[in-house]
């Protein structure tokens, strides 16, 4: 059971979030000047990394609100935990 | 008396309280402070079950959570617990046990044969056996379960209450024994949040049946200074009965505490205000691990008769309970440990013979001090054959070769009524291999040992691998000192004095992970490793030989070390045969992954309070004591009690529904819709949000009008559909599906948060701020208007699709001119307190036109009259708005999301499935919802399937069948005839248009 700390309200219990797989992926904004293949890349594919990955989490039984986070794929250590209206932290490890 | 082996003084029980118990129906007596297993063996009672495979007659093994062989059946009726281990099960009054896995009795058990038979049973035996043929298997199943059985579970729902609850602490230290006190009187005296967690009944551990010094007095009493020490500390709980079973992410471990399993069942009444257990959720910024060692059997020839235990065992039952295991034992030992169970047998009377697999043994340290003590010391010897069928009652030694795969002299017979074994220890790493800690094997105690942490976890003492108390209460100090400073906190003040232990030098260990018998492995006597599983080395040697070589597949075929005790004694036995077997060593085996919970955990616990009523919300309507008093049935809609249909007296489903279709189309009929999802959307940027989450366009809609929109996910497929109606200026009222409601919700606020900050719109649910009473049919506005008198329900100023703010029954009311019935009809929503006084009010003022309730069930006929779609039930999550018949609602004057999947070259083919209707042959045969649509039904398959059935009703409305499906191709094949595919017939139908009542509309408008 991960320890989430929601940049709102603080360390919560997994239990209290929904999980919104890999984070920073935009929606494009000319859809209609993409292949095929790259609108199926920006639906279907994403990164599954083994260490960092950005992702994105929602205190679905909290606030409500979305953010963002950095884990440890191999640890599920946190790394960072950052507002969806604050910069992309660089975290090499 | 309480049994003939009962010394007659020392050990922790309580001979003041004599407790009467039951085992297999036969009535004996125990003490207090006893367990099942201690006041069976002064009993003199070691034959406890029969094995899982083999049935074999098995005893009392150990003294603690590893018992793989004492399972018992505790308590009859509801309390009754399967698969419960007598070592740890406490006596109380009147306890009724009962042996497993033997048919009629335990001494007398048919299922023995598989024992004789053995030979034709090894491992992945069922899996070769019952392959063929393949449907047979569960037949074979059924067959093999019921053989190879282990307890009974209860067949009537548990009467006992648990609950779940949540603690935090700064240190969490698992272990109550010498370590495990020392690390939490260290880190309590810093001034952190402590929880001891022991899963005894007493504080102390192994000191508990022990009779080492600490500060040169008895053990016990630091034991006692230090509990007294610790309670008197607010920073510090202390749980006793309690078991860390879990060790997750993020140093959140779960613990089973026993609250009154040891009283026994309560009667009804009694005790209610204390649970049977809590399971604790413990979120720890450290952890100490003391969780101490666990011993290892050796395995010889026939090693698991009834008599035969682990050495720490006999200690333990000597010691700590004051029972003598046996009259004469044969003590067979690789390592110095248990020759303390040696000299304390020896004192208590008890004849001993030590056979020693050291070539050393008898020659220094404490075999030399056995060897004074009158005990005879058989150095480089094995037991090398057992005999005794419901109890040993001799055993063979022999000397065995410098390399421990033969013997090397004749064979000597003792007799005896105890063989007690020792194979070293192993430090209990469950939990730190649980928190992802990688272990590491030490050659030294031959056993792993915990190496390098994933989590804020530290091992001390037993547990870390030190075996003598000295080491035990120095780690667990010094554990509990860092593992406080890690959390900040730090004592203040002159350090108390450390206590202070004696340690000796020990011989080493010789680890022989097999013993040689008289014949060839595998070839007479069984040599056990895994003794719950009836796993032997023959069958871990057969495994590596069939290619099972890795640790995990030889678990798999072999079963070693599943089971309820998860192989305690037997994993690292496993491993050191299947290493020989490939010649290797043990680290280049591995390990298999240990798993919680470490012993096994109640469903009760895990389910907590969480159970009937309490097992998921229930939502209701403001209506719903009104649907209760009128007889409704109810449907379950997501959480939400629907009614499903009011029958009437004599009335049976069908009728009911037919009668409620038609109250609709006659006169008048009234729906409960306070469950669909209500979500009020304000702002600015409302309408452009609104234009990218739907197909359709929404800048053009004006206050007091409604839009039907269809809701797609990115890949283009029907997700959510309903009304929306534009209240004001940025002011919006969307609906939804009943059960879709929060996902659209969350879907909505996931778009606004994460892509779209920048549009200032606000969405909040009202589901439950507003009820709805929709009262639809020809007579629907004439019932209105008598309510609403000042309501504009002119069908040129008020149509289908539009909204108006008014008094309804005199309470403030929005009524919405919508309708999933094709009939005209209204919503009329009111604040939810007002909800039941309106439907009052409609009941009241609509009997002059018969007003009718009705329920889902008559709503879905009347809107599959309509082809009205459901979402969920006519799409499945593959459906565009195309394939639904929604080509045109789609704009292409903007984007919106899904858009673009729509434009890929598969949503373009003509042959994709697509809703259409389906009309009978035979007018009165109703099609089974889900059944394949074909072209041509065949006796065999394959027939190539086309689509299926997604709605089908009896419409009472035209009076014959009617169905709804998605058909390939289906919008090109109007008017041509498919067939039903049932299960011995086709069943012909012509494809149709979907609307299968009023298609101009006309009742609709009027």
């Amino acid at each position: 059971m991960l320890l989430i700390t929601c940049p709102y309200c603080g360390p919560r219990s997994e239990e209290e979030f929904a999980y919104g797989g890999e984070g920073h992926i935009a929606r494009p904004a000319d859809t209609d000047g993409l292949s095929d293949d790259e609108w199926a890349d920006y639906l279907f594919m994403r990164t599954n990394p083994k260490g960092v990955h950005y992702e994105r989490w929602v205190h679905a039984h909290g606030c409500r609100r979305w953010f963002n986070a950095v884990r440890d794929t191999a640890t599920n250590e946190f790394l960072a935990f950052y507002r969806v209206d604050e910069k992309k932290p660089e975290i090499d490890r | 008396m309480t049994g003939r082996f009962r010394l007659p003084e020392g050990g922790r029980v309580d001979r003041g309280r004599r407790i009467s118990f039951t085992f297999d129906g036969k009535a004996y007596h125990g003490l207090g402070g006893d367990t099942l297993a201690s006041a069976l063996l002064a009993n003199g009672v070691h034959l406890t079950g029969r094995s899982f495979k083999y049935h074999r007659p098995r005893g009392i093994m150990t003294a603690g959570p590893e018992e793989p062989n004492a399972l018992i059946q505790l308590e009859p009726g509801a309390h009754t617990q399967p698969n419960t281990r007598a070592t740890v099960i406490e006596l109380y009054e009147n306890l009724a046990a009962a042996s497993q896995n033997n048919w009629p009795s335990l001494e007398n058990d048919v299922g023995e044969v598989n024992n004789l038979l053995g030979r034709f049973f090894p491992a992945g035996f069922y899996y070769k056996t019952f392959m063929w043929p393949g449907k047979a298997w569960h037949f074979y199943e059924y067959i093999i379960r019921r053989a190879a059985g282990l307890g009974r579970v209860p067949e009537t729902p548990d009467p006992d209450r648990y609950e779940r609850i949540y603690a935090h602490c700064d240190v969490l230290v698992v272990g109550g024994g010498p370590a495990g006190l020392a690390a939490a009187l260290a880190a309590g005296r810093a001034g952190a949040r402590v929880i001891l967690a022991d899963e005894q009944n007493e504080l102390g551990g192994a000191l508990l049946a022990d009779k080492v010094a600490i500060d040169g007095k008895p053990a016990m009493q630091w034991v006692g200074a230090t509990v007294a020490a610790l309670q008197k500390m607010d920073n510090v709980r202390l749980f006793g009965r309690t078991t860390a079973f879990g060790y997750y992410d993020h140093n959140y471990l779960g613990l089973l505490e026993r609250v009154t399993d040891h009283l026994g069942p309560q009667p009804a009444g009694v005790g209610e205000e204390l649970p049977r257990q809590r399971l604790w959720k413990v979120r720890a910024k450290q952890v100490v691990l003391a969780a101490g060692a666990i011993e290892r059997p050796l395995v010889f020839a026939d090693n698991d008769r009834p008599g035969v235990m682990l050495a720490g065992a006999a200690r333990t039952y000597l010691n700590r309970y004051g029972v003598k295991p046996g009259r004469r034992a044969v003590i067979f030992t690789n390592n110095d440990s248990a020759y303390s169970a040696a000299l304390d047998l020896k004192a208590a009377g008890v004849q001993v013979t030590v056979a020693d697999l050291r070539h050393d043994a008898g020659q220094h340290g404490v075999s030399l001090d056995a060897m004074g003590a009158g005990i005879e010391v058989l150095a480089e010897h094995a037991i090398v054959e057992t005999q005794g069928r419901k109890r040993v009652n001799s055993v063979k030694v022999a000397r065995i070769n410098p390399a421990g795969d033969a013997l090397a002299g004749g064979t000597r017979r003792i007799e005896c009524d105890v063989v007690c074994m020792s194979g070293g220890w192993n430090p209990t790493v469950h939990l730190f291999s649980q928190s992802a800690g990688k272990l590491r094997f030490d050659e030294a105690i031959a056993a792993f040992v915990p190496d390098k942490a994933a989590q804020a976890v530290a091992a001390a003492g037993a547990c870390n691998g030190a075996f003598d108390l000295a080491g035990c209460l120095r780690e667990g100090d010094a554990a509990g000192i860092d593992a406080a400073a890690a959390t900040g906190f730090k004592a203040k003040g002159r350090a108390p004095n450390k206590p202070k232990a004696e340690t000796r030098a020990e011989s080493p260990i010789r680890p022989l992970w097999l013993v040689p018998g008289l014949k060839p492995v595998g070839q007479g006597g069984k040599h056990f490793v895994d003794f719950q599983n009836d796993a032997t080395a023959a069958d871990v040697q057969l495994a590596a030989r069939e290619s099972f070589i890795s640790v995990e597949h030889l678990k798999r075929y072999t079963t070693t070390g599943m089971g309820t005790d998860q192989g305690k004694t037997s994993n690292v036995n496993a491993l050191g045969i299947l290493a020989r077997a490939r010649q290797e060593d043990i680290p280049a085996v591995g390990t298999t992954t240990f798993r919680p919970p470490y012993t096994p955990v109640t469903f009760g616990a895990i389910a907590g309070r969480d159970i009937g009523a309490l097992a998921d919300p229930v939502r209701t309507t403001p209506m719903h004591r009104w649907h209760v008093n009128a007889g409704a049935e109810f449907e379950d809609v997501g959480q939400w009690k629907r009614p499903f249909y009011y029958p009437r007296a004599g009335e049976g489903m069908r009728d009911a529904v037919n009668r409620e279709v038609l109250a609709v189309r006659d006169s008048v009929g009234i729906l409960d819709a306070t469950t669909l999802g209500k979500i009020d959307i304000q702002g600015p940027d409302a309408a452009e949000f609104l234009n990218w989450v739907y197909v359709n366009g929404w800048k053009t809609l004006k206050p007091g009008r409604c839009r039907y929109g269809l809701m797609l996910h990115e890949d283009g497929m029907i997700f959510d559909d309903g009304v929306t109606a534009c209240l004001g200026e940025n002011h919006y009222l969307m609906h939804t599906t009943t059960s879709g409601a929060a996902n659209v919700l969350a879907w909505l606020e996931e778009w606004l948060q994460t892509e779209w900050p920048h549009l200032k719109v606000f969405c909040t649910t009202v589901t439950e701020q507003f009820a709805v009473a929709n009262i639809a049919g020809p007579n629907a506005s004439r019932l209105l208007k008598e309510l609403g008198p000042d309501l504009d329900l002119d069908p040129k100023t008020f149509p289908h699709m539009s909204v108006q703010h008014g008094p309804v029954a005199g309470i403030p009311a929005r009524v919405f001119r919508v309708s999933f019935t094709g009939e005209a009809s209204y919503e009329i929503n009111v604040p939810s307190s007002y909800g039941m006084a309106l439907w009052r009010a409609l009941i009241t003022a609509g009997e002059k036109y018969a007003i009718t309730p009705f329920g889902t069930e008559a709503l879905h006929v009347l809107r599959a009259e309509k082809g009205y779609i459901m979402v969920g039930q006519d799409t499945d999550g593959t459906m565009t708005p195309a394939d639904a018949g929604f080509g045109r609602m789609v704009s292409t004057k903007k984007d919106f999301l899904g858009r673009r999947s729509l434009s890929r070259a598969d949503m373009q083919k003509p042959d994709r499935k697509q809703l259409v209707g389906l009309l009978t042959d035979d007018p009165k045969e109703v099609l089974p919802e889900g059944a394949h649509v074909v072209e041509q039904f065949k006796e065999q398959p394959p027939m190539p399937h086309l689509g299926h059935v997604t709605s089908s009703y009896w419409s009472p409305t035209i009076g014959r069948s009617i169905a709804l499906a998605v058909v390939r191709g289906g919008f090109e094949r109007k008017g041509s005839k498919l067939q039903v595919a049932l299960r011995d017939r086709g069943v012909p139908v012509t494809v149709t248009d979907t609307v299968f009542v009023d298609p101009e509309g006309k009742r609709l408008h009027g």
